[in-house]
């Protein structure tokens, strides 16, 4: 062999020992010890701390049940998941939220933890956030921080036109929500500005306080579309506000949360549908001497119902330490542990303690609404519903975008919800 | 043909027009960069910060392990781009010289295996490499790395060594060389600028990646970028946008000078052997 070709055939080599020798081997220290892969989705700063702090703390007073922290992402998180699956290479315990687990319960891949989580903390959430996490006979999750939608007002506008403050006591109904926006509107300035970027979710969710159902269960189990009158008042409502009333924004109809904030800081809209959680991002984007206040979501025939998908803790159906990553999921989730990941993740607990704690009935920055709200709050109505993805992405989505802008009305959204959804579901269902 | 004033005055506005559509994500990704908060959410937002502030690159260190995740990317990137070129050499000078049936259908193999779309491989390469005991490591993700980059970098090769004139190697045969001194020798230093441009590809396209990256690595300290600046993102899609765009802005730096460098080179060798001379 000559030199060259020596000089090639050795580079090759060290390319593959390269390869070889970084290698993890994907064991580890055999030392007796447990170590529990914990995969968190917090991404805010405050969040992210606090998780990390609770995962050092369990660490300190466990010596051998080791948690290793893994940062994980709500933009890839189901994808990642179901790869994490199929290799058997999932984290033990899995943060994500409600509406993502229906897929990972019924393909065998969460633990039920009807068994394995301590009477403590099954009585501690109250029934409906359970509802949010179980499927067929098994629960695969903890519900554990929720979200309700709120009103966010910009409170001098609020104050300067006189109208009535709701407060969870005596929330505004629809009919007087609509009035307020009309009575908000004028000089360059919309009484409100709905951001749906996701038509569906926001519809369904705020639609429960009306009576609205819209998915309903058969006595031989398969669901149907029906979009009745408790189904119709919310998305009437923004219709008319935005093609009516002239009082809601239509450029922000295809719009998310954070896109209308420019809009609000300038006083262009007065009201703004959001998340609990926005608040965070407002306080810390708002201009100085901006004020703005937390309004409850409008009420209806059913008071101040609203369906939320909660985000979840849930132990990987792989992991060869079940009861262990119970037991940290239990530590997590202890009052005290549960409200400090509310806080930092500026949303609500769903324990009954942990929503007792004073730092949550705070007026400031709107906990003691939020907070208040928490009763109030319910399964999303298409969580268990199966096909209700295609079902929201083709059918749904496009129908209430065009209902919103005008290009078609009632009739014909009732027609395509109920007509082409009722398509869709079947089947799923056969 | 002479061009008149006015059509290529018209060329060039269209070029600028061209340019000022290309650069502008960049520009604003730049510019959000040094915005403190209160500017994000302004409704008249400006080019050039009122107030420019260094703390969403504060805080994109603070908060995600950028550096370590920079070192993970470099690695994968290099080691990626320096076994493709050494797999991707011989293969490209045998397709190119060969007119075999072999080197046709492995000619056309290369272009079908650009068909498939990833993530119909990602769980079978996800369980093959788990066997290998490759899962959350670099090692493991420069091999994909290698296996995605190699058709692109055996098409862009084979253009290369079509353009470096047979008479040379025939020569070289007549003085007695044989196929692999030949081809260290004679060939290889006149593919020089085109191993270089192709393994600048490789690296370029394994820094950009992200998907099997997110796949494939499990623990933050082996993540690469642009995993990481996905932890900037919460639920709902809701960006941390300043510490977002800064830390971006950082991981586009190395593929933009990279480029800079090679842009004309990756043209020639796509262009090699296009046309007979």
């Amino acid at each position: 062999m000559t030199r060259t070709s020596t000089r090639i055939v050795t580079l090759l080599a060290c390319a593959v020992l390269l390869l070889a020798g970084c290698s993890d081997g994907g064991g580890g220290a055999d030392d007796g010890r447990i170590t529990l892969r914990f995969q968190s989705l917090a991404w805010q700063d405050e969040s992210v701390k606090a998780n990390k702090e609770l995962v050092r703390e369990w660490n300190a007073t466990h010596p051998d049940v080791r948690v290793e922290y893994v940062q994980g992402s709500w933009d890839s998180v189901h994808d990642q998941l179901l790869t994490s699956f199929e290799g058997g290479e999932a984290p033990d315990i899995i943060h994500d939220a409600s509406d993502d687990l229906a897929d990972f319960a019924y393909g065998g891949y969460l633990a039920d933890l009807t068994e394995l989580l301590p009477a403590r903390l099954k009585s501690d959430i109250p029934h409906h956030s359970w509802e949010t996490v179980t499927f067929g006979d098994g629960v695969y999750g903890v519900p554990f921080l929720q979200e309700p939608r709120v009103l966010i007002a910009n409170a001098t506008l609020l104050e300067k036109s006189g109208v009535r403050i709701p407060t969870p006591e005596h929330p505004w109904s629809w009919a007087e929500f609509r009035q307020v926006a009309k009575e908000l509107s004028g000089d360059g300035t919309y009484g409100v500005a709905w951001p749906l970027k996701e038509p569906v979710s926001a519809t369904l969710n705020l639609s429960l306080s009306t009576g609205g159902k819209l998915f309903h269960r058969g006595t031989d189990g398969k669901v149907t579309v029906r979009f009745e009158e408790g189904d119709q008042v919310v998305p009437r409502t923004v219709h008319d506000q935005v093609d009516t009333d002239r009082s809601a924004s239509p450029t922000t109809l295809g719009s998310g949360g954070s896109d209308t904030l420019p809009g609000f800081f300038a006083g262009k809209y007065a009201m703004v549908p959001l998340g609990f959680s926005y608040r965070q991002q407002i306080e810390q984007q708002a201009p100085e001497g901006f004020d703005w206040q937390v309004l409850p979501a409008p009420a209806g025939a059913d008071g101040l119902a609203q369906g939320v998908s909660p985000q979840t803790l849930s132990v990987a159906e792989d992991s060869p330490h079940k009861e262990e990553a119970a037991a940290f999921v239990d530590f997590l989730l202890q009052p005290d542990n549960m409200v400090r990941l509310a806080l930092g993740d500026w949303m609500l607990p769903t324990g009954k303690q942990a929503l007792k704690d004073p730092a949550l009935h705070t007026t400031e920055h709107g906990w003691a609404t939020g907070t208040a709200l928490a009763a109030h709050l319910r399964s999303a109505p298409a969580q268990s519903v199966r096909g209700y993805a295609e079902w929201k992405d083709k059918v749904a989505t496009p129908a209430l975008q065009e209902y919103y802008s005008g290009a078609i009305g009632m009739d014909e959204l009732r027609h395509r919800l109920e007509e082409d959804g009722n398509l869709v579901l079947a089947r799923y269902q056969r | 043909m002479r061009t008149s004033t006015a059509a290529r005055t018209g060329q060039y506005a269209a070029l600028l027009a061209y340019l000022v559509f290309l650069a502008f994500p960049f520009v604003w990704l730049i510019s959000i960069a040094f915005k403190p908060p209160r500017e994000l959410a302004s409704l008249h937002p400006t080019w050039i910060p009122e107030n420019p502030t260094l703390d969403n690159f504060r805080q994109a260190f603070d908060e995600q392990p950028l550096l370590q995740a920079g070192l993970n990317s470099l690695l994968a990137a290099l080691g990626a781009a320096v076994i493709a070129v050494l797999i991707a050499t011989p293969m490209a000078y045998v397709m190119a010289r060969r007119r075999g049936r072999l080197a046709k259908a492995a000619t056309g193999w290369v272009v079908v295996s650009q068909a498939f779309p990833f993530v119909l491989l990602i769980i079978p390469l996800f369980l093959v490499l788990k066997n290998l005991g490759l899962i959350n490591s670099v090692p493991g993700l420069v091999m994909v790395y290698v296996v995605w980059s190699l058709p692109f970098a055996l098409w862009m090769l084979a253009g290369y060594v079509r353009a470096v004139p047979r008479e040379l190697e025939e020569a070289a045969a007549v003085d007695g060389a044989g196929r692999l001194r030949t081809l260290v020798s004679v060939t290889a230093p006149l593919l020089a600028p085109g191993i270089v441009a192709t393994a600048l590809f490789a690296f370029i396209t394994a820094w950009n990646e992200f998907f099997f990256a997110l796949v494939l690595l499990k623990t933050p300290e082996k993540q690469t970028l642009p995993v990481i600046l996905t932890h900037f993102i919460g639920a709902g899609g809701v960006a941390d946008l300043g510490p977002l765009a800064a830390a971006a802005f950082l991981a586009t730096l190395p593929s933009l000078v990279v480029f800079a460098l090679i842009q004309r080179r990756i043209t020639g060798g796509m262009l090699a052997g296009a046309v007979k001379s």
